[in-house]
C-alpha cells in the first residue's frame, strides 16, 4: 500500500534500531512514556520493543479515549437508551465498555435498547434526520482528533433546527492528561516513575499543533517527540528522545511533520472554541477529577446537550478494588503487576479500562505480547 | 346472452392458481401456511430450479444412495447483510458454505438438503434470484439439492432470507483429515488472498461506500481439495502421518481465528510469517481505513491445509495450479507450544501473538 507500507519497512527499520543501539548510554536506562493508544497499539502490534535495545523502555500512556472514559458517564449512555427510550450512536470502540451492573452498550442493546454503532459524528446525524420521530443521542467521545467532527454536527444541527438530535460531549483534552501524569507525586515529588520523555500524539497534534507541549518541555524539562502512528514514526521518535537526552536537551520536535504544524489546524480549533467550552473538572478513568481537563457544549447550543436536554447527572462509580488501571495509565505499573490481570480481567471479559479497547495498555499486552512471559519452544 | 351466461359457459378450471408473481409478487404468510400456495412456491420455484428426480417425487425426504466410504455431513446457516453483494448472493454462499465444510474432511459432497425461513413481505423477484443462484452454485458444484423446506416469519421478525443448508458427502475409508492431526513441523499453506469477503461485505453496507473494486471470493473449494489430494492420496493412503493432515476454510473471525482453533484443537502453536499472507491492496487500504486487521476478517472460498513437511512442495504446487489456489503460499509452521499460541514474525522484524478475536471485530475511533 503506497505510503503506508514506506512506514512499515522492516529493512529501515532495522537500520533505526542499529542506530538506536549505538547511541543508548550503557550507564543510563531510559524510559519513555508513549501517550496516546494509537502508538500503544503500533508498538505492540509490529513488536517494536523487540527492536529496541535493553535500556529502552516504552511506559504506556493514558491516551486512549475509551480507557479513560469513567464508568458513571457510560451508565449515563445506557440510563438515555434504557430508561429515555433514546437511539444512541457512538463508536464501536465504547460498546464494550463494562459499566455498573455487569451492563454495557451491547449488553443493554441486548436488553432492548437502541444503540447504532457509527462511523462518524456525521453518520450520527444522518440517522437522526433520516427518523424525525425519534429522538437521536450521540455519545461523543475522544480526545481533540474526535472533536472538530462533534463540532461540525452540532453547529449543522442547529442550523437546521434539528429537535431530534443532540450529544453527551466526553471530549477531553491531552495537554491537561499529560500536565497531570507529571504533577503527579509518583513522578514529582517521589520520583518512583522515571520519565524521560514523551512521545507526542499523532491525530490529536494536527488539530491542536506541537504549540501546546511546549510548556511541558520548559516547565517540567520533559523532551517531547511528535510521532505518527506508524512503527517506523516510532522508532524514528525513539531515537529522536534518546538524542535529545544525552545531549541533556528538553525540547519539543516533530516527527510527524508530514501532517503537523506547531499552530495545528486554526480553523478546527475555532469551530471547537465555537461550540464548546472548558468544564471545571472532569473524571477520567484512573486519574481521578482532572481540573480544566474536558469540554461541555456551550450555552448558545443547550438545545443540543443531552445532558441538559434530558436533565442528566454523571453519578459517579469507584473502580473495581483489585483494578490497577489508575496505575497503568500513570505509568506507575505494568500490566503484569495487576493481580487480575489475564485472570479475571481478560479482553473477554474485561474488568478494568485498559483492557477494554485495544488500545488499551492490557488489551494491547494480553493480545499481542503475553508469550513474552512464557518460554515458547519452537519446533 | 349476457356477461354472466357467457362466464357460467366457460369450463372450470379444476383447481386453478394464478400463477406466481415473480414482478411484483410478496411473500406472505400463506406461502409457508401448508396449503395451495405453499404447494405452488415449492413447485414453480423450488422444484423448477433445483430441478431433480428425488425433488420431482414430492416426499418431505430424500431417499438417495452413496458412493462408498465413510459419510461426511455439516450443516451451517446462513444470515447476511446484505442478501446480494458483488461477487455473490446469500444462494450461492449457502451452497458454498456447506460444500465447502464438507471438503474439509478431504470429501466429495454429494447431496444437500435446504431449509428456508422468509420474511413476510419479502419480493418474490429477489428470492428467484436467490434461488436460481443457489441451483447454478449446485450445478457447478455437482451436487444436488434434495429435499428441503420452507417457513415463513411475520414481517419484522426475520432480515428477508435466511437459509440453512446441509451437506452429505463422501470420504475415502482410509484418508483421514482432520482439525486435531495438525502436527510440529507441519507446513501451513493458505489458498489465496484473504479477507476479500469481509470487506466487501463491510464496503457495501449503506455507510461504507468505500467504491473500491472488491468482491466477495464465495467458491465452492472440492475440486481444488481433490487436486490438491490427488498427487499425495496414495501415500496417504498407506502412512496416515503423510501428506494433508487438517483442512479448514477461514470464514467468520478469518485466518487468526482457523489457526488459533487447530493449534488448540491439535495441542500445537503456529508461527506465521506476515510478508508471506497474500492481501490485496484494497483490502488493506480498506482495513486500514477502517482500523481492521485483515487476519480477522472472513473469507468465503479459502482454505488453509496443514501438510507434513515432506508433501509440502508438492501439494503446494497442487494448489497453485488450479484456479482457485493460484496465488497459494505457504505462511508458516506448526510449533511444539504447550500454550497453543499462534505467533507472527511482523514485516516490521519484530514477533506477536496472533490471538483469538474478542467479541465482534470493530473499528478504532483514533
Amino acid at each position: 500500500m503506497k505510503y503506508i507500507d514506506e512506514f512499515r519497512d522492516g529493512a529501515v527499520a532495522r537500520g533505526i534500531a542499529a542506530q538506536i543501539a549505538r547511541e543508548v548510554r550503557c550507564d543510563r536506562r531510559y524510559h519513555f512514556m508513549e501517550f496516546c493508544g494509537g502508538h500503544t497499539h503500533a508498538i505492540s502490534r509490529y513488536g517494536v520493543t523487540d527492536l529496541l535495545p535493553p535500556q529502552v523502555k516504552m511506559i504506556h500512556g493514558p491516551g486512549c479515549p475509551v480507557c479513560v472514559l469513567p464508568i458513571g458517564r457510560v451508565d449515563l449512555a445506557i440510563r438515555l437508551a434504557l430508561e429515555h427510550r433514546v437511539t444512541l450512536a457512538t463508536y464501536g470502540d465504547c460498546l464494550r465498555v463494562p459499566a455498573s451492573d455487569g451492563l454495557s452498550l451491547l449488553k443493554a442493546k441486548a436488553r432492548g435498547a437502541k444503540i447504532a454503532m457509527v462511523y462518524s459524528a456525521g453518520d450520527a446525524l444522518e440517522l437522526a434526520r433520516r427518523q424525525p420521530g425519534q429522538q437521536v443521542v450521540f455519545f461523543a467521545i475522544g480526545f481533540e482528533t474526535t472533536t472538530p467532527p462533534t463540532a461540525l454536527v452540532i453547529r449543522q444541527a442547529a442550523a437546521e433546527g434539528l429537535a431530534n438530535f443532540s450529544v453527551v460531549c466526553n471530549h477531553v483534552l491531552t495537554p491537561s492528561a499529560i500536565t497531570s501524569i507529571l504533577e503527579s507525586p509518583e513522578v514529582r515529588q517521589f520520583g518512583t516513575v522515571p520519565l524521560d520523555g514523551f512521545i507526542g500524539p499523532a491525530h490529536v497534534s494536527t488539530v491542536i499543533g506541537s504549540a501546546p507541549y511546549e510548556h511541558f518541555a520548559q516547565e517540567y524539562a520533559k523532551p517531547v517527540v511528535i510521532a505518527g502512528f506508524e512503527p517506523l514514526d516510532v522508532m524514528q521518535a525513539i531515537l529522536m528522545l534518546v538524542r535529545q537526552v544525552n545531549d541533556g536537551r528538553a525540547e519539543v520536535e516533530n516527527e510527524f511533520t508530514r501532517a503537523v504544524t506547531r499552530e495545528g489546524n486554526l480553523k478546527a480549533q475555532a469551530l471547537v472554541g465555537e461550540v464548546f467550552e472548558l468544564r471545571r473538572s472532569f473524571e477520567w478513568r484512573g486519574l481521578g477529577e482532572v481540573p480544566y481537563s474536558a469540554l461541555a457544549i456551550r450555552a448558545e447550543y443547550a438545545a443540543l446537550d443531552a445532558e441538559r436536554k434530558f436533565a442528566l447527572e454523571t453519578r459517579r462509580v469507584p473502580d473495581n478494588k483489585a483494578c490497577e488501571c489508575g496505575a497503568i495509565l500513570r505509568g506507575v505499573k505494568q500490566p503484569r503487576d495487576c493481580r487480575i490481570f489475564g485472570t479475571v480481567c481478560t479482553p473477554e471479559n474485561p474488568v478494568g479500562s485498559c483492557m477494554v479497547s485495544s488500545e488499551g495498555a492490557c488489551a494491547a499486552h494480553y493480545t499481542y505480547g503475553r508469550f513474552r512471559e512464557i518460554a515458547v519452544q519452537a519446533a | 346472452m349476457t356477461a354472466m351466461d357467457e362466464a357460467r359457459g366457460k369450463p372450470v378450471k379444476a383447481g386453478y392458481v394464478r400463477p406466481l408473481d415473480f414482478k411484483h409478487g410478496r411473500v406472505d404468510m400463506t406461502h409457508g401456511g401448508g396449503g395451495r400456495a405453499m404447494k405452488q412456491l415449492i413447485e414453480q420455484l423450488f422444484a423448477a430450479a433445483f430441478d431433480n428426480e428425488w425433488l420431482a417425487q414430492g416426499n418431505d425426504m430424500a431417499r438417495v444412495r452413496l458412493p462408498a466410504g465413510r459419510v461426511v455431513m455439516a450443516t451451517d446457516s446462513h444470515v447476511i447483510t446484505p442478501l446480494f453483494f458483488p461477487g455473490g448472493d446469500i444462494g450461492c454462499l449457502s451452497v458454498h458454505g456447506t460444500v465447502n465444510d464438507v471438503a474439509m474432511a478431504g470429501a466429495v459432497p454429494v447431496y444437500l438438503a435446504v431449509s428456508f425461513i422468509l420474511e413476510e413481505g419479502f419480493p418474490l423477484a429477489a428470492l428467484k434470484r436467490i434461488v436460481e443462484s443457489m441451483a447454478r452454485a449446485a450445478r457447478e458444484a455437482d451436487v444436488a439439492i434434495v429435499t428441503g423446506d420452507t417457513k415463513v416469519v411475520e414481517q419484522g421478525k426475520g432480515d428477508g432470507v435466511f437459509i440453512t443448508t446441509t451437506g452429505v458427502g463422501v470420504v475415502d475409508e482410509r484418508i483421514d483429515i482432520g482439525g486435531a492431526r495438525a502436527r510440529p513441523g507441519d507446513a501451513i499453506l493458505l489458498s489465496g488472498f484473504v479477507g476479500d469477503h469481509g470487506m466487501t461485505i463491510m464496503s457495501t453496507r449503506e455507510s461504507l461506500a468505500f467504491g473500491a473494486d472488491l468482491r466477495s471470493d464465495t467458491a465452492a473449494l472440492h475440486g481444488l481439495v481433490a487436486a490438491m489430494l490427488a498427487p499425495v492420496r496414495e501415500a496417504m493412503r498407506a502412512d496416515p502421518s503423510r501428506g494433508i493432515h487438517a483442512l479448514r476454510d477461514p470464514t467468520r473471525g478469518g485466518l487468526a481465528t482457523l489457526l488459533n482453533e487447530i493449534a488448540g484443537q491439535s495441542g500445537v502453536g503456529m508461527l506465521i510469517e506476515e510478508g508471506a499472507i497474500p492481501v490485496r491492496p484494497q483490502v488493506e487500504a480498506a482495513c486500514e481505513f477502517l482500523g481492521l486487521d485483515p487476519l480477522y476478517v472472513a473469507n468465503e472460498g479459502k482454505l488453509v491445509a496443514f501438510v507434513a513437511p515432506q508433501d509440502a512442495d508438492t501439494v503446494l504446487a497442487a494448489m497453485r495450479a488450479h484456479p482457485l489456489g493460484r496465488d497459494a503460499a505457504r505462511i508458516g509452521t506448526v510449533t511444539e507450544d504447550p500454550h497453543h499460541f499462534v505467533q507472527m514474525t511482523t514485516r516490521f522484524g519484530g514477533r506477536r501473538v496472533v490471538d483469538w478475536l474478542t467479541g465482534e471485530q470493530l473499528p478504532r475511533i483514533c
